[in-house]
């Protein structure tokens, strides 16, 4: 295996069920359930999806909900602004941590 | 390039696709003709714009166009056919020469006329008179407006054009057309800017509606979603970025059987600018002759009867693929 990830095996995701049809039948109702248009419209709902396929970093869900994105309608300027604010909650994440750092330090320092 | 050059069978390795005639077997569906109510003029391939997309090759360059002689047997065939609708498209129609005599001598013989333009060959300083034949006349234009975003708009159909075709849109609401009370009808058809389905209809119509509406100040009547058809120029673009065979294969998977019973061939008949009849404006670009058979307006005397068997090939995938290409 030259590379873990490769396009292809996108595809080949239904048959993670072969092994254990039942959680995946309820996993896969459950997943197009939630994507399904509600309160938010499916574009919203691809857009929040495309943030956190860079959030967790899954080459996979980058791939499907870039093409997701773009067959709902939204445009790369709406998408980029929607990596941004993941990239925003990673950093911040990050970042508001910081407060730890400076609750011990000040608890050790004179 | 001479027209044999946009006459090109989809490049894929034998194999790679399943034959559209095989899908529609496997469904037990056969593509015949309804009643014909529409009467499509391609004018021509002479355009002011190169659009990545075009499944027609259509550009500045191109020498087809339709004559007078030709406009005359278009019209006596209008007369006789009775059609409910007649839909002129090209190329850019403005560019047309003979497009004032074809509109004139059409329009007594259906209730219904469509103009498409690109918007940009419709209000270039020079076409004020065209625009208020159209309007006198009472046609209704369907105009191509593919993106909300600049960029994207630009990539596909060249640069500047977005702009343009927002001025021309507020200059047509300004003469009446977009506004419901008016009946002077503005119709957007968006394709996607790129190797990817269009969003679903509705959805695009309410947010187009909203957007241009507080960004321009622009009304419409209704907004129409296509595919792109993997012909012509976006044939070519797929193929120079890898992506025919995936695009391909995403539309036969969205395959949807029902969407055959509403398909525009079924109820349409498409002259060239030549004079030879198709099924559809893709079979026209692919040289497929309507029901296989080479046949010149001035031959007929009606619309093709119910019954006749369409033309199909493997871009047919693009018009069955999700809700279908009405």
């Amino acid at each position: 295996m030259e590379t873990y990830y490769k396009p292809e095996d996108l595809s080949k995701f239904p048959d993670i069920g072969q092994q254990a049809p039942e959680l995946t039948r309820k996993f896969f109702d459950y997943y197009n359930a939630v994507f399904a248009e509600g309160a938010l419209s499916e574009r919203e709902k691809s857009l929040i999806a495309l943030a956190v396929a860079h959030a967790v970093k899954c080459p996979y869900c980058i791939d499907a909900f870039t093409q997701a994105c773009l067959e709902k309608g939204s445009n790369l300027e709406e998408m980029t602004e929607a990596v941004h604010v993941a990239t925003a909650i990673r950093g911040g994440a990050s970042l508001v941590h910081g407060v730890q750092m400076r609750n011990i330090a000040q608890k050790m320092s004179m | 390039m001479n027209r044999d050059d946009a006459l090109q069978e989809i490049r894929l390795p034998e194999g790679a696709l399943e034959p559209f005639r095989q899908t529609l077997f496997k469904h037990g569906l056969s593509l015949e003709r309804g009643k014909t109510t529409t009467l499509q003029i391609n004018v021509g391939l002479l355009c002011n714009q190169t659009c990545r997309h075009c499944h027609l090759n259509a550009g500045p360059d191109r020498k087809e166009n339709m004559d007078a002689d030709t406009a005359d047997a278009v019209i006596a065939y209008a007369e006789k056919g009775g059609f409910e609708v007649i839909d002129i498209t090209g190329g850019a129609p403005e560019l047309n020469p003979n497009i004032f005599k074809l509109i004139e001598g059409i329009s007594p013989y259906s209730p219904k006329l469509m103009f498409r333009s690109n918007l940009t060959a419709l209000n270039d300083g020079k076409k004020d008179h065209l625009m208020n034949l159209l309007k006198d006349e009472r046609v209704q234009i369907v105009a191509s407006f593919p993106s909300l975003n600049e960029a994207q708009a630009d990539s596909q159909r060249g640069d500047g054009i977005f702009q343009k075709s927002i001025n021309t849109l507020q200059k047509l609401n300004s003469m009446g057309y977009g506004h419901g009370e008016t009946g002077l009808e503005l119709d957007l058809v968006c394709n996607p800017t790129g190797a990817f389905l269009p969003a679903p209809q509705e959805q695009s119509a309410k947010r187009f509606r909203d957007v241009l509406m507080k960004k321009w100040g622009i009304v419409f009547n209704n907004l129409f979603v296509f595919a792109n058809v993997p012909l012509g120029r976006f044939h070519d673009w797929l193929e120079e970025k890898g992506n025919l065979e995936p695009y391909l294969k995403r539309l036969v998977s969205s395959f949807n059987s029902c969407a055959t019973d509403g398909l525009m061939c079924r109820t349409q008949v498409s002259v060239s600018w030549d004079g030879y009849l198709y099924d559809c404006d893709f079979n026209l670009a692919r040289g497929l002759h309507m029901g296989k058979r080479k046949t010149h307006v001035s031959e007929l005397d009606g619309p093709p009867p119910s019954g006749s068997p369409i033309a199909v090939a493997d871009h047919c995938y693009t018009c069955t693929a999700g809700a279908g290409f009405t």
